[in-house]
Order: structure tokens, then sequence, then C-alpha cells
């Protein structure tokens, strides 16, 4: 194998040798470095060009760059690179270049054959190789001083590219682009290391060695917290994801937040980098974390409204009557539960119910429409009763709807507030209340009928006491005609047996004699029983009147004790008075005072067989009554007959057979006449013990 | 007995219209020594007074064609009859009130039933009382 002669130097092309050797000094990589020679030396030579070497994570090899091949072909020669069975394999080891032929190579890249230059530090193992199309051996000089150029310089670049991770670098427009954005751009290895960082990224995560400590400090914080950040979120994974991180503006010192963007970039052994991007959402941040205040604000004061409104609920619903809150165009805005009942259409509801509630509030709208209506605007108040439909029942609901119209501050109009009050009762009550009336009309009525029926009773009546009072008087008549019509023959009966027992008419013998006085004391009781009647009947007639004068017991009594004295001189009885000292004079009817005691004193002495009759007179000052008794020890009346005698033709025997005489007037007649007096005549007695009689009247007697 | 003629028996009208009664009381009168007249009536009592001017009149009040009271009244009017006393009897409980009888210028009063001496008893007062007031 010869070497193949050096390339003689072509001085023309010095300015383009300088051109690219500064070129190449500037390169930082050994892709660009690899790329500008091979362009330099397509352009100078006008041939193919490739440069093989390391790829990335050191692999496989791959084209660093070429000029005038195709993808598979720079593939092709990659591949042979690394193939050790491949002619290009060799020079690897070998130093110095050499010209192989087309046929030398698989896949025939080049046509006309191609030249190999291996790439490298002088003395040490090839790092790159340079592949020219040339269709013979001999190695141009621009190809060579470009190897001997680029070669130590390529593997200074590949050696620090392996030691960090070989950056891949954007073109300048892309970067120019790149730092256009406003937002902080990053480049990063899985970790967080900063492979690229456009002006706004670096501005925060990257510190010039002039930089203030602050600064310093801050951009440490921020990286510190980027990288945390990242690789909390799983940046390993596929696809992007979105976080928040909290930074600090190193200049500034603000609290700043980044929403940060990752998309990592796989390679097929795992991520290569990862792309973030970084949004500054810290006035989003305030907006939301202020939006979200305000939202929590509102929140409460929704819970405030909703506990409010369940409160008003509550409220309303407890007051039983049924109240509407409508808006000012009618329409229901709420309703307590008693009106729900009435208004509210349910889904379960039958289509009766239904109906009567569509009626309910077809009555409501129009009962509204009449406060809203223009003429009413200046109603603040509406009433009207509403007969509804009990929805379950279908019975009449008669109600008072009453509605308020609410007003805001504006005095616009707000809403209408309506309250119905249940009229049943009321109606009820008025029902009752003229029940009542009809009632309390007719018992009136009745009372009238029945007042006009008493005063035709008492006219009756009134009629039926003349009638009787004539009927009275016209019996009293009776009775004085008759016992005048009695008395002229009876005049005449005593009045001849008078004569005969006088010996008018001749000596009477001694049975005639007692005949005759037969006659003449059976006439004489006659003549009694007549005018004791006559006495009743004047009485009971208003025709006994009173002759009041002035006059004393004592004389009285003597009087009358000297007309008994006849009798009492028969009887073996003790009779004796006793006046109270200094008894007063009276004012009263002289003649009836004396007929009473006449008659007890008689009584006494007729019921008294032994013992003794005693008359008394006492005044009780006090009262101005006077009492005249009489006491005997005669036979008594039982408590059972002490009513009884003191009636008309009543004694206490009354038998045909009895053992005492009289007419049964005697008492009755007392009793008139004291009645009369202002008196009355008193009884104490009992069987065997004697009898009491007083006659108790007024020392002053008033004309009645 | 002789009748002193200085003295001749007063004589007594009885008006009564009760025959037995008036029969009875004239029976008793004379009995009793006086002259006794009878009318049945008040008219026939004014004739009988004005025509035989009795001593005393007894005049039973309720009677038929002209009652006592007027008659009295008529009696008591007249200059011929006025001083004749006239004694009244009446068998009216009820209306023999002695004020009417009183009134109608009666003298005394006797109430029905009345005994015949009892009467008598009264003609003889009324005439003593006269002869009483004659002898002033």
């Amino acid at each position: 194998m010869a070497s193949p002669a050096p390339l003689p130097p072509a001085d023309a092309d010095a300015g383009a040798r300088l051109v690219l050797a500064e070129h190449l000094l500037a390169c930082e990589s050994a892709t660009a470095c690899a790329r500008a020679m091979v362009e330099w030396l397509a352009r100078q030579c006008g041939i193919a060009v490739a440069c093989l070497g390391p790829g990335d994570g050191g692999a496989a090899s791959v084209c660093l760059a070429a000029e005038g091949l195709s993808a598979p072909q720079q593939l092709t020669l990659a591949r042979a690179w690394d193939e050790p069975a491949s002619p290009l394999f060799s020079f690897r080891t070998r130093p110095g270049a050499r010209w192989l032929a087309a046929d030398a190579l698989e896949g025939s890249t080049f046509a006309g054959g191609v030249l190999a230059v291996p790439l490298g530090r002088p003395g040490s193992p090839a790092v790159a190789l340079l592949t020219l199309g040339l269709s013979g051996p001999g190695v141009p000089p621009d190809v060579a001083w470009a190897a001997a150029c680029a070669g130590p310089l390529l593997a200074r670049l590949l050696a620090s590219d392996a030691r960090t991770p070989r950056r891949p670098e954007p073109d300048r427009l892309l970067r120019r682009v790149i730092n256009a954005v406003s937002d902080p751009v990053l480049l990063t290895d899985p970790e967080g290391a900063v492979l690229f960082a456009n002006g706004r990224a670096e501005a925060l995560l990257v510190a010039g060695p002039d930089a203030s400590p602050g600064r310093a400090r801050a951009v440490e914080l921020n990286q510190r917290l980027f990288r945390d950040t990242l690789a909390q979120g799983g940046a390993t994974g596929a696809g992007v994801h979105r976080r928040e991180v909290p930074l600090v503006d190193p200049v500034e010192g603000m609290d700043l937040l980044f929403e940060l963007v990752t998309t990592p970039v796989l390679a097929p052994d795992g991520p290569a980098v990862v792309v973030s991007v970084l949004r500054n959402v810290t006035d989003l941040g305030r907006a939301a974390q202020a939006l979200g205040e305000s939202y929590r604000k509102l929140r409460a004061t929704e819970r405030e409204a909703r506990s409010e409104r369940h409160r008003l609920d509550r409220v309303l619903d407890s007051v039983a009557a049924p109240i509407i809150l409508s808006d000012p165009t009618g329409g229901m805005v709420m309703m307590n539960d008693p009106a729900e009942r009435l208004f509210a259409q349910l889904h379960d509801m039958g289509e009766a119910s239904g109906r009567r509630v569509r009626a309910n509030d077809a009555l409501f709208g129009s009962f509204l429409s009449h406060l809203l209506g223009p003429e009413n605007a200046g109603v603040s108040r509406w009433k009207s009763q509403l007969t509804l439909d009990d929805p379950s029942t279908g019975a009449p609901v008669p109600m008072e709807a009453m509605a308020n119209k609410v007003l805001g501050d504006q005095g616009e109009l707000t809403g209408i507030v309506t309250v119905f009050h249940d009229r049943t009762e009321v109606l009820e009550r008025a029902r009752l209340l003229e029940r009542v009336k009809e009632v309390s009309s007719d018992l009136e009525a009745r009372v009238l009928s029945a007042t006009a029926e008493l005063a035709e009773q008492n006219e009756k009546l009134r009629r039926q006491a003349i009638q009787l009072e004539q009927a009275s008087a016209a019996k009293s008549q009776f009775l004085a005609n008759m016992s005048h019509e009695f008395r002229t023959p009876l005049n005449a009966i005593l009045g001849y047996t008078n004569m005969l027992l006088q010996g008018v008419s001749g000596e009477m013998t001694p049975p005639q004699r007692r005949n005759l006085t037969r006659i003449d004391s059976n006439g004489r009781h006659l003549l009694e029983v007549i005018n004791e009647i006559l006495d009743i009947t004047r009485i009971e007639a208003g025709r006994m009147p009173l002759h009041l004068t002035d006059f004393g017991l004592p004389e009285l009594l003597q009087e009358v004790m000297a007309e008994m004295d006849p009798i009492i001189a028969r009887s073996k009885l003790t009779v004796e008075t006793h006046l109270e000292e200094g008894l007063p004079g009276v004012w009263t009817d002289r003649q009836k005072v004396k007929q009473i005691v006449l008659n007890l004193l008689s009584n006494a002495l007729k019921f008294t067989h032994e013992g003794s009759v005693h008359v008394s007179a006492e005044y009780q000052n006090g009262t101005g009554i006077l009492s005249i008794s009489v006491k005997d020890t005669g036979i008594g009346i039982d408590l059972s007959n002490q009513e009884k005698i003191f009636e008309d033709f009543q004694q206490v025997d009354s038998s045909p057979t009895r053992a005492y005489g009289g007419t049964g007037l005697g008492l009755s007649i007392c009793r008139r006449l004291a009645t009369m007096l202002g008196g009355r005549v008193s009884l104490q007695s009992s069987p065997g013990q004697g009898s009491t009689f007083t006659l108790h009247f007024p020392r002053r007697a008033r004309r009645t | 007995m002789t009748n002193t003629p200085e003295k001749p028996k007063p004589l007594v009208l009885v008006v009564d219209d009760y025959q037995d009664a008036r029969e009875m009381y004239a029976e008793y009168l004379e009995f009793s020594g006086f002259r006794v007249a009878e009318a049945k009536n008040g008219q026939e009592a004014l004739d009988k007074a004005f025509e035989l001017v009795p001593d005393v009149i007894l005049m039973d009040l309720s009677l038929p064609v002209m009652d006592g009271w007027e008659a009295t009244r008529r009696l008591k009017g007249d200059a011929r009859t006025r001083h004749i006393p006239v004694v009244a009897l009446t068998g009216h409980a009820l209306k023999g009130h002695s004020e009417d009888a009183n009134q109608a210028g009666c003298d005394a009063y006797v109430t029905k039933p009345c005994l015949p001496d009892a009467l008598v008893d009264q003609v003889k007062k009324m005439i003593e009382r006269r002869e009483a007031a004659q002898a002033r």
C-alpha cells in the first residue's frame, strides 16, 4: 500500500482557507466543525463529501456532516465506518489517507471511488473519517490542509462532547426566534441541567460571573426550584406536563409564579432532552387568587343568602296564611307552603286538582293585573275577595287577598307581596250571626206575638176580672137580697113567736111555751147565720167600710165583758181580764175590734167546761202592735186543724152529730176583719191543753 | 082601766109592704096601747099622714110605688107633717146606712129584724121626746 502523494499547496486559495480556519475556531461543537469543513471542501473541490464520527451516546457512528450525499448513502457510510469487516474500519487505527475503488465499498456510495482521510490528533487513533468522492488516488492539497486543520479540533471537540453531553446546536435563526419569545424557554437534560436557555430564561436561571451575590443566590434558588419541579413531574414520561413553579425575580426580588410546560424529547434509549417553557402566571395567579377570593366571598354571600332565604322560607312556611311573592310583572317569585297547596302545580296531582290549581292561578293573575295596571300606579295596596277551589277536594275556599307593593329605594316597584286570609271562618261567623239574627228576629216576632197574645189574655183576664167582679157583685147583691128576703119572713117568725111568748094571744101552756122557745132559738140561730153570711159578703164586696176613731181598750174590753156577762154567769168558769199598765189609746175601727174580741171570748166560753178564761191586752212599743189575747183551759185544737178552723163554714167537728153548735163562720170573719185593721189572728193550742187566740193589730190603722 | 079623754091614745102609722110584718107590728102596738093606721106604700103613707096626722110614723124604707126615703122627705118638706117623728125600718144591711135615713129626715133608725117589743120601746121613746119638747 503506497501512501498517496501530498497535494501541492494552492496559494490561490489562501483566503478561502483563512475563512475556514476562522470558522473552525469559532465552532463550539464537533458537528458544527465537521459541517464547516465538509461544506468548505465540497465548495472548493466540487465533489461529494461526508464526515463520519461518533454519534450521541457513542453507540453507533453517524454522518456528522455531508454534502452531495443522500441520507441512505450517509447511513451506509456510517455503518461501514463501524463495521470491522469494512475497509473503512481499518482507518480507525491506520494513519494516512488512502484511495479505495468504488467496488471496495458496499452500497457504491461514491461511483468513481472514495478517498478516506482519518481525522484526529496526530499519533492518536482517528476520531472521525473524512470521505470524498474522487475518481483516483491522490490527496488534493485543500483536503490535506482541511483535515490537518480540523482533525485536532474535531478530536478536542468530540472529547469535550463526550465529557459534556453534546448540545444540539440550533442554528442562529432558530436561536433568534427562540430569544424573541417573551416566555422563558429552556432545553435541559432530564436532571434539569440547562443545555440551552433563551434570554428570558437566562435572566431567571443563569448568573454570569460578574453577577451580584443577591442575584447569584436568587438564580441558584430558582435553579433548585426548577429542578425540583422538573423532577416531580415525571419528566421522564412521554407527553406534555404542566406544573406551577414559583420563582424569584433575580433583579426585582419579587415572587413570580410560572406555569412550567415540559415536553420531553425521547431518544430510542430514553429521554434525551426536555424542552421547558415557563409562562409567567403571576398576574394570572394573583387574578386567580383574587377571583378565588371573590368567588369564595360570593359563595359565602350566596350561602348566607341561601340560609337567609331558607330562614325566610321557614318563616313564610310557618305562617298559616298563604303568602305569594311576585315580581313586578306579576310572575311568581316564591310562595309558602299554604300557598303552594292552593297554587302549585304538582306532577302527581290528578286531572281535576290540576284544573283547580290552574283556575286558582288564573284568578290570582287577574287579581294582580288590577294592581299592576297603569291606572293603579299610585295604589300601594289592593284588597279583593277571591273564591278559590281547594285543589284536593274542590270545596270553595273563600279568601281575602291583600296585595302590597314592595318599592325599592328609588320608589320603583320591586315586587308584590300577597297575603291571603281564609274567610271561611269569618263567613261562617257571619252566617251564624245572620242565623242568630234570624232566630232572634224570629224570637222577637214570637215574643211580640206572645206579648200580643199575653196582652189579649190580659185583656181577657181583665174582662174576666171585671166579669168576676160583676159576678161577685151580683153574688153579693144576690146574697144581700136573699138575706133581706130571709129576714123579712124571719122577722115575722121571731116577732110572732115573741108576741106569743109575751101572751099577746093569751096565756101559753108550759109545753107550748117550750116549743115556742125552741122556734125562737132556732130562728135566732138562723138569723145569726144569715147575719154572718152577710158580714162576709159585705167584707168581700168591699162594702164593709172602716170607721176609724180614737178610743181606749180598757173601756172596750169592759163593754165586751158586760155584753158577755149573762153567758159568763151561766158558766162555772173563772173569767178575768189583765190589762198592761199604760196601754196607749188606739186609732182604728172600734166596732170591728169589739166584734173580734166578742167572737173569741164566746168561742172560749163555748169550748171550755172547767178552769178559766183569761183576757189580756199588751202593747209592743217598738213595733206599735197591740195584742188582745183570750186564753182558755178548754179542749184545745190539734195542729192539723189549726188552719182549718179559720176557713168558711169549717169547724173541728163538722158532723151533723157534733157536740158544739155555731155557724163555722165566726173565726173566718175574725180573720177578715183583722186583715182590714192591718192585723192578724194567731193561735197557740194543743189538744187538752187549752187554746190561746190573739188579735194583733197596729195602734194606728191606715186606710187602704 | 079608763082612758082619760085629755089623753087620747097616740096614733102610730105603720108603713110596710109586707102584710105579715105590718099586721104583726100593728097588733103588738094595739096590744101595747096605741092606735094604729096602716099603709102599704110611700104614696099611701103620704095620703094617710096628711089625712090622719099620726103621732109617730113607722116607715119601712124599701117600698113599692114610692120608697120610704122619698116619702119621708116629702113629709118633712110639708109643714103639716114636718113635726111628726119618723122611725125608719130597714132590712137592707148593705144599703142600711143610718145616714141615708137621717138625710131623708128620719128621727130614729131600726134595723130589721126588729122584735115587736123593741119597736114599741122605740115608739115610746119618740113620744116621750116629743112631749118633752112640747113641754119646753
